[in-house]
């Protein structure tokens, strides 16, 4: 084939998928009927009196830094909602338990730790609020 | 921590050199790029040829505030990168096409991302990766 036809191809195709990526990325879905259920031994702590905010790092992340500090400080606002940070490389039984496949991936859990809903990626400061507002 | 954007403009860069591969099928231009692969993911990013021209010739010419970030998740990057290009070194050396372009392709693809979407691959690959590997 054509490399000059390879390399529009794959500019385009790579061009599709970043902007995809970037619209789905760090959105909150919320999650109806979730099996998924965590308990505080499993993050090593306590769960939020009301809510935790759970989230998943690793080394190789650049918007894991930015996550945190969204996270914390909004968090701030609210005392009765806990934010816990684990290393997902260190917690691979809770990782496959969870289905996490990439790194930041934050979990909405409610006071008994079921998951009400989830981020893939960073999710937006605002979108953060809204999220606890609804718990 | 580093300047963020040094790893972009370097990918653009990245980028651009596996076009020139791709067109002339040169092994000397792949292994140009495995060079700088292979610097940045053993030696780290700052290390690296693209990042003394970066910070020579471009960064003096940026703003003087900037996002910083982790040394790992780009050197991560490298390392992928580096797994690529000396497949599609090993491809132009024994003229196996096929293998040089596909793995070029992909290179190309990955590259491009990250320079234009600050695209993260050790976000999405490194769990992966670790999930895959500990089975």
């Amino acid at each position: 084939m054509n490399s000059l036809l390879i390399i529009v191809l794959v500019l385009m195709v790579a061009t599709g998928y970043g902007i995809l990526d970037r619209k789905r990325s760090g959105r909150i879905k919320p999650k109806v009927d979730s099996r998924h259920q965590i308990f505080a031994t499993e993050i090593g702590g306590e769960l939020g009196e009301v809510a935790t905010v759970l989230q998943f790092s690793s080394a190789f992340c650049t918007p894991c830094r930015t996550t945190r500090s969204t996270l914390a400080s909004v968090i701030l606002h609210y005392p009765k909602i806990k934010h816990v940070e684990v290393d997902a490389e260190s917690n691979l039984q809770l990782v496959r338990r969870l289905d996490i496949r990439q790194t930041p991936t934050t979990l909405f859990l409610n006071s008994a730790g079921r998951e009400i809903a989830r981020a893939i990626g960073a999710p937006k400061r605002d979108q953060v609020v809204d999220a606890l507002e609804r718990i | 921590m580093i300047d963020a954007r040094g790893p972009r403009w370097s990918a653009g860069l990245t980028s651009l050199v596996l076009i020139i591969a791709l067109i002339t099928r040169s092994p000397i231009v792949i292994i140009v790029q495995l060079v700088q692969f292979g610097i940045g993911a053993f030696a780290g990013p700052p290390k690296s040829p693209y990042a003394w021209l970066y910070k020579k010739f471009v960064q003096p010419r940026l703003s003087k505030t900037f996002d910083s970030e982790d040394i790992k998740p780009p050197q991560f990057a490298q390392l992928v990168g580096f797994v690529f290009a000396l497949t599609a070194t090993a491809g132009a050396l024994t003229h196996t096409w096929l293998v040089f372009t596909v793995a070029t392709a992909f290179a190309l693809f990955a590259a491009f991302l990250n320079s234009v979407f600050g695209y993260c691959l050790g976000c999405k690959m490194y769990l992966l990766g670790v999930r895959f590997r500990t089975v």
